[in-house]
């Protein structure tokens, strides 16, 4: 399958190569630098600004790394809670079909569309005394409201569609034949998942988690709702932003694009190297 | 030995409806029928992988229809061999046998035996993803029969092989079913597949049983339009009566009326032999035509003949065709063997 697309996209890179004039394909490459332009000339612009004294400065400071390390960490058990409860409904989606199911892929996708603050607001709102499940909460001694828990839960919220999807779509491509054949020859559901689907998906759960974590970093709007302190990196940045301006804003920001791009390259590689192994 | 009585699946946009279906012990069935007649399905149904609306399945004696997959005793080949990609060709193998008690001395040989049987021996460290379709077929093969199944699936398993893969698993699959006496449900649009392997087949269509019988019956006396179509009789054609004989459109039939009631006559396009058109009397068994068209097919070719406005196909060797030199529009008589017209 592969290597027919790979054989069509050659016989059709051929005759485009020599025509290179055609004006709909200049049109079309001259449109996409427009827009490749558009993303990376602020966030070079940005990355390059700061003086390397000021970058430096910055990272002594140590309410800046304390940030960056929060923002990483909660993040990262938004990645690993959407990882836990988010692949077996990924699994259903892709495998089964039961009434009701193109509801549950639009719920699915609520948090994408939801204004950022409305999702602060609508945890909180379960959270409160007036709520069974606040009650229940807080007799449970679990706060929401300005701690670490609020944090993770409100990042989970808006990374978990980015997780399900993705990995949504890699249970869709293993064919459903493999887990039929692993049955019939004597292997439980349970043991066929860990068998033959987990082994074949799991490269798609990584990009997932690291698409979920991406999300889960960049979060802004609905973390100030519920938790403005302790203090993750885009408040900070913000913080600094009002306070002193764009200048002491921006070394923030570079280190925290820094560590991202370091912590998901890693990942990437980490599975890509497997790739080229199997 | 399979037994499946009043199966009904229901999927959205396609349903199986009331399949009875009788698979005797140590026999190699198959089962025929054109792309989206439902036969994959009834093989799922067997393997437990589909849900079914009604009906039963039995497995060796045993009603399955209740049970998961995995208890039911029933290996499968797929088409595409399904292989698992993440495994080498012994894990592929191995897969099932810690489920089937066969990691005993005798079940870890039967194992050794099968793969040197299929010609294994050296391909078991290999990644499955760098294996030819020959070489994919056998080795699924082998995992569906390390597990000792009660009975065999083989869902079109030569259909995507070159030919000369396709003439070494068919033979192979011919060998390993005289040798161990295995009960075989394999699925096949090919009618070759079916002439060669099986000793009773099932022609399937828009997810209805159309025939049962040996393939020499189905071939020589179908019992549809739709069986007729599949096995290749090009010339279907309905018949009334007229004056206690058959007759389609106004050709009166050389055969007598008989005690049945048919309604079609079908007649191979091999059946109907060409010669060029005589002047004065007929015999009782020719008729005389005009060339429509003629396709040349390679070795073959077929002749369309208008007969008083009916066409009917007959298939020459293309050497006699170019000898005769028969083009459209030319005059031509055709005989017709009596036996050979097959009512229904």
């Amino acid at each position: 399958m592969s290597s027919s697309t790979g054989s069509i996209a050659v016989t059709r890179t051929r005759p485009s190569a020599r025509q290179g004039r055609d004006p709909f394909l200049c049109l079309a490459v001259a449109s996409s630098a427009v827009i490749v332009a558009f993303i990376l000339v602020p966030l070079v612009e940005m990355m390059t600004q700061p003086t390397l004294a000021s970058l430096k400065e910055t990272l002594m400071d140590r309410d800046v790394i304390r940030s960056i390390r929060l923002s990483m960490v909660t993040s990262g058990a938004a990645a690993l809670i959407a990882l836990v409860f988010g692949t077996p409904l990924a699994y259903l989606l892709a495998r089964h079909r039961f009434p009701g199911k193109k509801i549950v892929e639009s719920v699915i996708d609520l948090p994408i569309m939801i204004p950022h603050p409305v999702v602060g607001i609508a945890l909180l709102s379960i959270a409160g005394r007036n709520h069974p499940i606040g009650r229940l909460m807080q007799a449970a001694g679990i706060e929401i409201m300005g701690t670490v828990t609020g944090l993770i839960a409100v990042l989970t919220f808006v990374g978990l569609p980015f997780y399900i999807n993705t990995v949504k779509t890699g249970f869709a491509e293993i064919s459903p034949r493999l887990e039929h054949v692993s049955r019939s020859l004597g292997a439980s559901a349970g043991a066929t998942f860990f068998r033959v689907t987990l082994p074949l998906a799991w490269r798609h759960m990584v990009v997932g988690g690291i698409m979920c974590m991406a999300r889960a970093v960049s979060e802004f709007g609905a973390v100030v709702i519920v938790a403005y302190h302790p203090m993750v990196a885009p408040v900070m940045i913000y913080e600094r932003f009002t306070a002193y301006g764009l200048k002491y804003s921006q070394p923030v920001a570079v280190w925290l694009i820094l560590v991202c791009l370091v912590l998901f390259l890693l990942l990437r590689v980490f599975s890509l190297d497997r790739e080229a192994a199997a | 030995m399979i037994r499946i009585d009043q199966l009904s699946v229901r999927l959205s946009g396609f349903s199986l409806k009331s399949v009875d279906l009788r698979v005797e012990q140590g026999e190699f069935f198959c089962l025929l029928g054109p792309t989206g007649a439902g036969k994959t399905l009834i093989l799922e149904s067997v393997a437990g992988v589909v849900a079914i609306a009604d009906g039963r399945i039995r497995v060796a004696g045993r009603e399955v229809s209740g049970l998961p997959p995995e208890r039911r005793g029933v290996g499968i080949v797929y088409q595409d061999c399904a292989l698992f990609p993440h495994l080498s060709v012994a894990k592929n193998i191995n897969f099932g046998i810690r489920y089937h008690n066969r990691s005993t001395p005798a079940g870890r040989a039967g194992c050794r035996d099968l793969i040197d049987r299929l010609g294994l021996a050296s391909l078991l460290d290999r990644s499955v993803t760098t294996l030819s379709g020959g070489e994919k077929q056998r080795v699924a093969l082998a995992r569906a029969l390390a597990t000792a199944p009660a009975v065999l699936l083989l869902d079109e398993p030569l259909s995507s092989l070159d030919p000369c893969f396709r003439e070494e698993i068919r033979d192979l699959f011919r060998s390993l079913h005289r040798e161990t006496g295995l009960t075989v449900l394999m699925v096949t649009h090919d009618f070759t597949d079916a002439h060669s392997l099986a000793q009773r087949v099932a022609i399937l269509n828009d997810g209805r049983i159309e025939q049962v019988g040996t393939v020499t019956e189905v071939f020589k006396r179908p019992a549809t339009t739709v069986v007729a179509d599949f096995v290749g009789m090009k010339n279907v054609l309905p018949v009334r009566e007229e004056n206690n004989r058959l007759a389609i459109g106004g050709l009166i039939l050389p055969v007598p009326r008989g005690n049945g009631h048919y309604r079609h006559a079908a007649i191979r396009p091999e059946h109907i032999h060409l010669a060029p058109a005589v002047s004065g009397a007929l015999s009782k068994l020719d008729f005389q035509g005009r060339i429509s068209a003629t396709s040349n097919q390679g070795f073959f070719a077929e002749v369309s003949v208008d007969v008083s406005g009916i066409i009917l196909k007959a298939v020459i060797l293309t050497s006699s065709l170019l000898a005769m030199d028969l083009r459209q529009g030319k005059a031509v008589s055709l005989h017709i063997d009596p036996a050979d017209i097959h009512l229904f």
